[in-house]
Order: structure tokens, then sequence, then C-alpha cells
């Protein structure tokens, strides 16, 4: 039986470098403005699990996203860096999922997934900076969690070692295996694309994908099947509908607001002796400083 | 049943965490505006002076599970009882820190008690909603609004049906205030024995290295905060010189924290803390939205930036056009020429 690694992986919209344009005139925000891009926590995960394959023989590491479509982009970013196969949770019943049906849902797919040893995932997705999925995922999997990793010392067949980032120092633990881990933004960077896995899996393709390309590829997936990225929709997971996309959400957003900052009449000043002489007499002078 | 409860977390030196005290501040005037109880709960080992940290703050019931085992906080243990708590006393609302431990157990908690949570709120309110599609009216529920999308806006969220209805909250967001010294609550200890199992015991913690927060940018009157535009780690050092003479902190945004310039601990936004300090100097920061949101309330803000239409400028003061390492040797200079 080999060594079996889930990584949980998002696509979102890269919100750490919002232009101008990412916002329109009503103040809700233009998606189709932003990249969409790995979620940088997620690619932490990908490497601490990546470092697990490097030192066993027995290693499989598994991407399990849930998104649209495009969303099978980051399993073959995940596959060119060393990831063997990915899974995508793809359906329209899953829109309006907040964090807790997205864990439900998830919790099934890893479930389809069983036996495995480690469930680990970014601490948190930018775009709703929640760090909710992971460990809810974990309760609903009845496993125990270790948040906020930054490396794997240690592994065995039963065990795993972990070095945890914490606000104010760090922790090492022993767990059991399975767990499910959330990584944290100080682990190491996710390692380049290897062009031999480029080469590999540049034809990796879910079936929505497959049927929208012109080439007929069912000679090259017959010879070549992990290049099939599977596509699991709510029939395939089983799933309770009732628990799912906005009937299985318990929050609900009432209101959504642009943030409008009330704009100050500033007083530019250049940074030459004279300006900068005045300008710190007067926060002395009103006892600002000093 | 229905009161407002308020996971209290432990420092290091086993005294109640700032962040907590904070939200036992914000949860005793949501439970004066819903006429109901509010409680705490704190769970730790050899647990000393717990009442008269936690009873000031107008707690009318605190739940106190002490037991060896539970310090350090570990997951399961903590989370087992919480449930066990709250599956008995039915909260209402329940709160807490959003902080390595909150962040780690509220979702634990939300998804056993299948129920809403929300994180890092910024304000938390009592209002009504009304569902067009159900024609349902919901009276008194938790307003949970904070900064979603990266900052770049505000939400209010509610969890119309699910109870209780919870929240994490960021350290500083809320102001701690005692209600009165003299205020007396109810002890419920709670039976730890028949509580806890072994395999909630599976996680050990081999070693642990905790520094007591020496960083204290949230109650400085003075932050001289560096952004990306610093340029370097080397260059970050101008801030501390600056700070040095002025008696203040140095305080960071995400992107420098993000490109090694500075430590998490001096993160200042959303995801940071909030502060509001009587002088915040900004430097090298464009003034993102998440940033702005952490420091917008300082009583007086100076911006030194090259770039004359960074976002900073609209909400600052005194905005500088000029680069840092030519400024901040000027500031020292004429402060110290200035200053008797």
């Amino acid at each position: 039986m080999s060594f079996r690694i889930i990584v949980l992986a998002k696509q979102v919209p890269d919100t750490r470098n919002v232009g101008k344009d990412a916002m329109k005139a009503d103040g809700t925000v233009n998606r189709a403005a932003l990249p969409a891009i790995f979620n940088p926590e997620d690619l932490h995960a990908l490497e601490l699990a990546l470092r697990v394959k490097d030192q066993r023989t027995d290693c499989e590491v598994i991407v399990l996203t849930m998104g649209p479509f495009r969303a099978a982009e980051i399993i073959r970013e995940a596959m060119y860096r060393g990831a063997d196969k990915g899974y995508l949770i793809t359906d329209r019943k899953f829109a309006g999922s907040d964090t807790l049906a997205t864990s439900y849902a998830i919790s099934l797919a890893v479930k389809k997934l069983e036996p495995y040893h480690l469930v680990i995932s970014g601490r948190q997705a930018i775009d709703g900076d929640t760090a909710q999925v992971g460990p809810q995922t974990a309760e609903k999997l009845n496993i125990p969690q270790v948040t906020y990793a930054e490396e794997i010392p240690q592994v065995t067949d039963k065990h795993i070692v972990v070095k945890r980032r914490l606000e104010q120092g760090i922790e090492i633990v022993k767990a059991p295996l399975p767990l499910a881990i959330t990584v944290h933004s100080s682990a190491p960077a996710c390692r380049q694309r290897v062009a031999k896995l480029l080469m590999k899996y540049k034809h990796a393709r879910t079936i929505t994908e497959l049927q929208n390309e012109v080439k007929d590829y069912t000679e090259l997936y017959n010879q070549r099947p992990y290049l099939q990225i599977d596509e699991w929709t709510v029939d395939d997971l089983n799933a309770d509908t009732s628990m799912l996309g906005l009937s299985g959400s318990p929050t609900k957003v009432k209101k959504i607001e642009n943030v409008v900052f009330a704009h100050k009449d500033s007083k530019v000043i250049s940074s030459s002796d004279e300006d900068i002489d005045n300008l710190m007499k007067e926060l002395i002078d009103s006892h600002i400083i000093g | 049943m229905n009161n407002i409860f308020v996971y209290c977390e432990l420092t290091e030196e086993k005294l109640i965490a700032d962040v907590s005290l904070e939200l036992l501040s914000k949860g005793r005037k949501l439970a004066s505006d819903l006429n109901v109880k509010l409680e705490a709960v704190v769970i730790g080992s050899g647990l000393k002076n717990i009442e008269s940290q936690i009873f000031p703050f107008g707690v009318d019931v605190m739940h106190v599970a002490d037991d060896q085992r539970l310090f350090p906080y570990t997951t399961l243990p903590h989370a087992a009882i919480v449930l066990n708590i709250f599956k008995q006393e039915k909260p209402e609302i329940a709160i807490f820190g959003a902080t390595s431990i909150g962040r780690d157990l509220a979702p634990r908690i939300a998804s056993a008690l299948k129920c809403g949570l929300t994180a890092d709120c910024t304000s938390l309110e009592i209002g009504d909603h009304f569902e067009n599609k159900t024609q349902a009216e919901y009276k008194n529920l938790l307003y949970q609004i904070r900064p979603a999308f990266g900052g770049n806006i505000i939400a209010t969220i509610i969890n119309p049906e699910t109870r209780p209805q919870m929240a994490t909250v960021r350290e500083g967001v809320m102001k701690k205030e005692i209600l009165d010294p003299n205020y007396k609550g109810k002890l419920r200890k709670v039976d730890t024995a028949s509580i806890l199992k072994d395999e909630d015991f599976v996680i050990e913690i081999l070693e642990r290295h905790i520094e007591a927060s020496k960083i204290n940018i949230k109650n400085s009157q003075v932050i001289i905060a560096g952004g990306y535009g610093v340029g370097s780690r080397e260059n970050f050092q101008l801030l501390y010189d600056l700070a040095d003479v002025l008696g203040a902190q140095v305080g960071a945004s995400r992107a420098a924290v993000d490109a090694g310039f500075s430590e998490h601990e001096r993160q200042i936004g959303q995801t940071g803390v909030t502060v509001r300090p009587k002088l915040y100097i900004a430097c090298g920061i464009s003034g993102a939205v998440q940033h702005r949101a952490g420091m917008d309330q300082s009583a007086q803000i100076i911006s030194i930036n090259t770039d004359p239409n960074a976002p900073i400028n609209h909400i600052a003061d005194f905005a500088i056009i000029g680069s840092i390492i030519d400024v901040i040797p000027k500031m020292i200079k004429y402060y110290k020429a200035n200053s008797k």
C-alpha cells in the first residue's frame, strides 16, 4: 500500500494585486479583471507533500480541488511540479457554498480516496482568509489536525512530526496518521516546474476539457491513463444536496459595501530640509511627539 | 440557554489573554443589548486568580476546566470541552479570538455543531433581517462584519438559522473595558474526567519555544510603519533609528512582512493587528485597503512616499513626497534640533 498524501488546493483570484480596474464603479469586485492563481499557501502545502515524497519510494501525491472547470489549471500546475494525480470537484450545485458546505464536499471526496495518510492544505486562501476549511474538513473526516505547519522533520508509516509556526514562537508535535495538516506561509517555497514533468503532463485534461478539444486524444489516453484528471460531481460524491451550496451554508451575506475611507485634506510637503524642519517643529509644538 | 459565550485563552504566564478580555468587553455590551447573560469558558491547568481577571468585565457565569492535561493548548481536548458546554448550554452567540488558538479551535467546533462561523470580524452588531425569498423575519441577529476579498469590500454576514452564531475577532479590534471591579458572577467547574477520552490526547507536544511578545505595537502612542517601498531589511533599520529617537514602535505592512523585511508580529492591517496611535508614520506604504483598515483610526498620519498618488496620501495629514532614505535622517536631525 502506498503512502498517500492528498493536497487540497484552490484556484483564487489574485487579491493581493488589485489594480484600479478590479473594482467596478458600483463597488463590487470585477473578478474577470483579476488573474486566477494557485492559492499561495496551497503551494507551500504542495512543497511539504513533495518533500515527503522525495524521502519515500512508495509515496503518491494527489491534488484535490473544488471549483469551476478552469480550476483544472492548478491541477496541471501541481503535476508539473511533482504531483501524481488530480481530481476536480465541480458542479453548479456547489455554487454559493460557505466553508461548512465546502468542507463537507471535500471530506466526501477525500473519503473516496481512502486509505490516505495525510490531507494537507494551505492555512487559508487569499480570497477569503478564513482558515476554516482545513480544520472543518478534519472534523468531518474525524481525524486530528495540526495547523500552521512550517516543516515536516520526520514521517514514518504511523506517525509524523510537524513543526508549527505560532504567533509567538514554534511548537514541534508528534501526531498519528491519518492526519490533516494546514501549512503556514513561512514553510519553504514550492519548487519550480520540472521540464520532464511538463512534457509528461502537458496533455493532462479533464473530461470537459477533452470534449472541447479539436484533437482526438482517445489513443493517447489509452496509453497514458495518468493524464486523465477526474471530475467529480455531486452524484459522484453521493452528496446530500441540502448540505451543499446556499442551502447547506449557514452563513449568509446580508450586505456588501465598498470600502470608503474619509479623504483628508492632506498637506503635501517636500523632502527639503526646510519642510522637514517645519514639520518636526509643528509636531513638537502640538505635543504629538516630544 | 441563549446566552453569549466567550472562549478565553491563556498566555504563557497563564493569564487571560488581552484579546479575550477585549472580547469579554464586547460580549458584555452584546449581552446587555439582548438582555441575556455573558458566560466565559476558561480551559487550562493550575489556574489561579481567574475570577479576579474575568468577573470585572461583567461576566455572569464562568466555566472553568482545570486539568493538567489542558495546558498548553491542543485542539482535541479543548474542542471536546467546548462542545460539551455548548451542547448543554446552547449559546446564542459564541466568540473566539482570531489567534493561532482561536482559528484552530473555532472551525472545528462550528463543523461539529454544523453552525456558521465568520473569521476575523472587525465589528459585531445586533440587527434584524428579512428574508425576501421565504418572507421570514429574524430579530436580533448577530451582524458579523468583516473585510472580504483581500480587504477590498466589507461584508456583513449573518447566520439566520443555526446556533450558536460564531465569530472570531482579531486582537486590538475591540476595546478592553472593565465594567465593574466588584462584579460577581457564578463559577462552574467542568468535570473534565467525564468528558475527556484517551483519543483526545493523540497529539503529543515534543517541544515548545514560545516567547512572551516583546513587541507591543498595539499600545504604542507613536508607530513608524514600513511597507514594500522601504526596499530591504537593511533600510528598515532607518525606521528603528527614528523609532528610538521618538520612543516609538516599528510596524509593517503585509507586503513588507511577506518580502521578509520585518517580523510577522509587527504586521498591521486586516490580517495583522489594528492600531490607533497618536501618530502613525507610514514609510513606503502605498496604502492597500487591507492596511488602511488596520490604521485609519490613528489620530495623525504622516506618509512618506515617492509616489504622490499613493492611496495612503489621501488619508494622511501630511504627505511627504520623497524617499525614506532621504527623509528619515532629516526627521531625526530636526527632531533632535527642535526638541528640548
